[in-house]
Formats: structure tokens, C-alpha cells, sequence
């Protein structure tokens, strides 16, 4: 959920949206905030599954340090989430254990 | 391979590292700022609440307020500030490689100082990995920062400082707090927070703990249990909650990483959240040329890292010889006194025991290495 009214910070601007395809569905989010925020406010807390016992993991610190966020994004794996901005048109995916690099169907030609 | 020439290079963007900056680049040396982040400010900008302390330490401002001015500050003094660029590691030489644009650049500077801050710590219970358990720290990024809310009804477990104010801030963000759960017999931040919370209806539970979290994929449910005075959980005192979300606010420890790569000498003080490294009174390290400044240094606030980081700058500035002696030697006595008042009166005076340890320790290490010359 989003905080648009705050008691003391300014009213949330929220008129720059771009989409992100999170697992390739379409997920609305703010142009500029990170992966992790965009998918927190969609309501989405598991980020990945461990490698030995697939449990899933969220966010923990969110300032880059605890790793636990990484996703699979735009076919790179063990992206920290929490500190990766958005960009319009991205692809986000749960990441199972290490993760894979993948290749977009564009075979790779889109500027990354 | 690209190499960039500077007199001073910081580390870390934030309260200590961009003070360090100003002071240095103030004083007329060319001055480098590095930091992984997007933007500057590291933990200031999520710091909605007024600060505490004396006038000289803009008590009664906010947090982000107090980081906005430290920017402009800084942006006046001509230092230069790389965002979003990792320093990976440092060298002997204090040579830094640093990843920026997704180019390797190395970093060659007559100082360093590092002020890469403090992560939060974590603590272990059944259920502690379900995502929905995170920082204290981490919520209020999500907050204040991003401005979404990572659940809607939040336990905390944590009453020091960051789990007080990060409670009150999560209901100003529209979260409700099911509790606040103390493992200690007392609070343990200011008690000005701790009413807020009081006042607001949040149920405090002290000399509890958190015996399990249990959800499906996600946190559903707290069970809390009362402990004794030797931290063993009493049978029969378990009560639980309902909730989406689990805050621990349980302390935080130095990010050390870089200085352990620069061989510089360190010690243990509990207080200050596990090994930091020896300094002297600029805050050189044992590494000649090598300062530190901030939560690097021993966890304390954002004033005490200010401080340190004014400190660092001076010292370095004089060390490089763009302050006189008499000029640093001023400076850093006018820098040293603010520093002690904030190391002062009944949360401070702990502060201020482990910071003198850790310079005795200085001490005794530059003393022993004398003798051991002669």
C-alpha cells in the first residue's frame, strides 16, 4: 500500500508511472523507486526460494546489504532488489536458489 | 585502466562521510565522494523525527532537514560526489577500486576516509526467515523513503531508540502496532518515545521475547513468551498476535569490511555493536593516512557521526597541510567539546566510556609500537 497523505512528509507524487512485469505479469510502479517498494506495494513479500530448502525470503534491510531480496532481473540473477531502480518495461522474476541468467526473446539485443 | 587522482577520498555519502567532506574541501583540498547509493544522505533522509541534543546540534529539526542542509553544504565546499558507485575493496595504499557505470575505476588518494555506516542486526526464532520479518531500519526506509507500508498491523521487537521511533512512525504511516515486545526489564531508548507509544495505546510487553513466527509464505501470527532474569523463556507466559509484518530493532553492528582489508588494528567494545577500529583523537586509524568517522567507528546517532566525520576532515585536511596546526589544532578542540556533550547524561555516559576505551586502546598501540622500535 502506498502513503500518499503523511502528517509531516509531503503528499506522495505519483503521476510518473511506469510498468514492470513481475513473473510476466503487469505491475504498476513508480518511476525511479526501487524493485522491492514496486512489488511490496502490489502486495508481493516473497521474493525468492532458497536453494536447499525453497523456503521463501522477502526483504530484510533493505539498504543493499542482506541480499536476502534478490530477484532475477531482466534475466540477471542475484539482483538486490531493494536497491535497483525501476524501468519502464522491466522483467522481474522469483529467483529458485542461485538463480540463472536468461535471455530475453529478443535474444539479447535490447540495451540492458 | 582508468586511475583517478585525489587528495582526499570518502566513503560513504552519509551524516559522518559528507561532514568529513565539507570539512576537507572547505580547507582547500580536492575531495572525493564515493557512494554505492543512488542518492546521498545514507540513513539521514529517513529520519522524519526532531533530533535531540543542544542547540549546536540542531535539536528540534528533523532529520532530513538536518541531511538536505549537510548537502547544500557540501555542494558549496566543491568536494565531488560519485552516487551509485561501489568501492570494492582498498588496497595497502589505500588505492580504492571502485565500480562506476559498470567501469572499473581505481581510486589514488594521499587520505581516506571511510565512513561506510552501520547494518542492522538480526536475531534468530522459528519463523524468523518468513518474508514479512525484516529490519526496524528496513521498514522505515519502505516508509519514509519509498513510501509504501510493508504490512498493516506490525509487532516490534526492540525498545531502544529505533524500534521506539520506528514504531511511531509506522502509525504515522497508517500501520497499526499490535505491540512492543522488550527482552529487557526496562525500556531501553528515551522516554519521551516510549510515552508517544504509551499514549498512542500500544501494548508494551517487557521482559518478553518472540518464541515464534508461523504463516503461510508470509507472517500471520507472533507468539511472544516472557523470559526471566536470565533471558530463559518462562513456560506458560506465551500470548499471540495477528500480524502481517515483524520489525527487529534489535542493534546494529560497524560495516567494517574495508577497513579489515587495510590492516588497520581494531577492538572489541560490545557497546559500539562488535570490533571497530582504533583511532586517535582526528580519527587517523593505525593505518597512516586512514581515517574513520560515524557508525563505522562504534554505533551511536547521526549527531555523534556528524561530529566524527567534522573531526576526520580536519585531521585530514592538517595531515595533508591545508590547515595550519593551530587552526586544525582549534578546530578540532571546538569539535571535541560539541562531541562531549552528546556523549554525556544517562544515555550518553555509556557512549562516552567506550569511546575512551577505544582511544586508550590507540594509545597504548602507538605507545607499543614505539617501544617496539626502539
Amino acid at each position: 500500500m502506498r502513503i500518499i497523505q503523511h502528517p509531516i512528509l509531503e503528499e506522495l507524487d505519483t503521476s510518473d508511472k511506469v510498468t514492470i512485469y513481475y513473473n510476466g505479469q503487469p505491475v504498476e510502479a513508480l518511476e525511479g523507486e526501487p524493485v522491492a517498494a514496486a512489488l511490496i506495494n502490489a502486495g508481493i513479500s516473497s521474493f525468492r526460494t532458497t536453494a536447499r530448502n525453497h523456503e521463501p525470503r522477502g526483504i530484510f534491510c533493505a539498504i543493499g546489504r542482506c541480499t536476502d531480496c534478490m530477484m532475477i532481473v531482466d534475466g540477471i540473477p542475484n539482483t538486490r532488489t531493494c536497491v535497483t531502480p525501476v524501468r519502464d518495461g522491466m522483467r522481474v522474476e522469483t529467483q529458485h536458489g542461485l538463480g540463472t541468467f536468461s535471455v530475453p526473446s529478443d535474444g539479447g539485443k535490447e540495451d540492458r | 585502466m582508468e586511475v583517478y587522482r585525489t587528495d582526499i577520498a570518502v566513503v560513504g555519502a552519509g551524516s559522518a562521510g559528507l561532514s568529513a567532506a565539507y570539512q576537507a574541501a572547505g580547507a582547500g583540498a580536492k575531495v572525493l565522494v564515493i557512494d554505492e547509493n543512488r542518492l546521498p544522505g545514507g540513513q539521514l533522509f529517513k529520519q522524519i523525527h526532531k533530533f535531540f541534543g543542544s542547540r549546536a546540534h540542531r535539536a528540534g529539526t528533523r532529520g532530513y532537514m538536518i541531511g538536505r542542509e549537510l548537502l547544500e553544504n557540501v555542494t558549496a565546499s566543491g568536494a565531488e560526489v560519485w552516487l551509485d558507485s561501489l568501492v570494492y575493496g582498498m588496497q595497502k595504499d589505500l588505492s580504492l577500486g571502485v565500480i562506476r557505470n559498470g567501469k572499473h575505476i581505481v581510486v589514488k588518494a594521499d587520505a581516506v576516509i571511510v565512513a561506510a555506516g552501520a547494518k542492522e542486526n538480526y536475531m534468530a526464532f522459528p519463523g524468523s526467515t518468513l518474508p514479512g520479518v525484516m529490519g526496524a531500519g528496513a521498514a522505515q526506509t519502505m516508509i519514509n523513503v519509498n513510501r509504501v507500508l510493508p504490512g498493516e498491523r506490525v509487532l516490534m521487537l526492540g525498545s531502544g531508540n529505533v524500534g521506539l521511533i520506528v514504531s511511531y512512525q509506522l502509525m504515522q504511516a497508517g500501520a497499526e502496532v499490535v505491540a512492543l515486545v522488550e527482552g529487557a526489564p526496562k525500556i531501553g531508548g528515551y522516554g519521551v518515545h516510549a510515552g508517544k507509544i504509551r499514549r498512542a495505546g500500544v501494548p508494551i510487553y517487557l521482559s518478553h521475547t518472540i518464541k515464534s513466527v508461523t504463516g503461510n509464505g508470509r507472517v500471520e501470527k507472533v507468539e511472544i513468551v516472557g523470559v526471566d532474569a536470565r533471558w530463559q523463556q518462562i513456560p506458560g507466559t506465551e500470548k499471540t498476535f495477528e500480524a502481517d509484518t515483524v520489525c527487529l530493532a534489535v542493534g546494529l553492528n560497524p560495516m567494517t569490511e574495508l577497513l579489515w582489508m587495510s590492516g588497520c588494528e581494531f577492538c572489541f567494545i560490545p557497546a559500539f555493536g562488535g570490533h571497530v577500529p582504533l583511532h586517535d583523537a582526528s580519527m587517523e586509524t593505525t593505518v597512516k593516512g586512514l581515517y574513520v568517522a560515524g557508525d563505522v567507528t562504534g554505533v551511536e546517532e547521526a549527531s555523534s557521526a556528524m561530529e566524527e566525520g567534522n573531526l576526520a576532515g580536519i585531521g585530514a585536511a592538517r595531515a595533508l597541510g591545508f590547515l595550519s596546526e593551530e587552526e586544525a589544532k582549534r578546530k578540532l578542540a571546538e569539535t571535541a567539546e560539541r562531541l562531549r556533550t552528546l556523549r554525556s547524561g544517562m544515555f550518553g555516559e555509556g557512549r562516552r566510556k567506550a569511546k575512551e576505551q577505544q582511544l586508550e586502546a590507540m594509545e597504548q598501540y602507538r605507545a607499543g609500537t614505539a617501544e617496539s622500535m626502539i
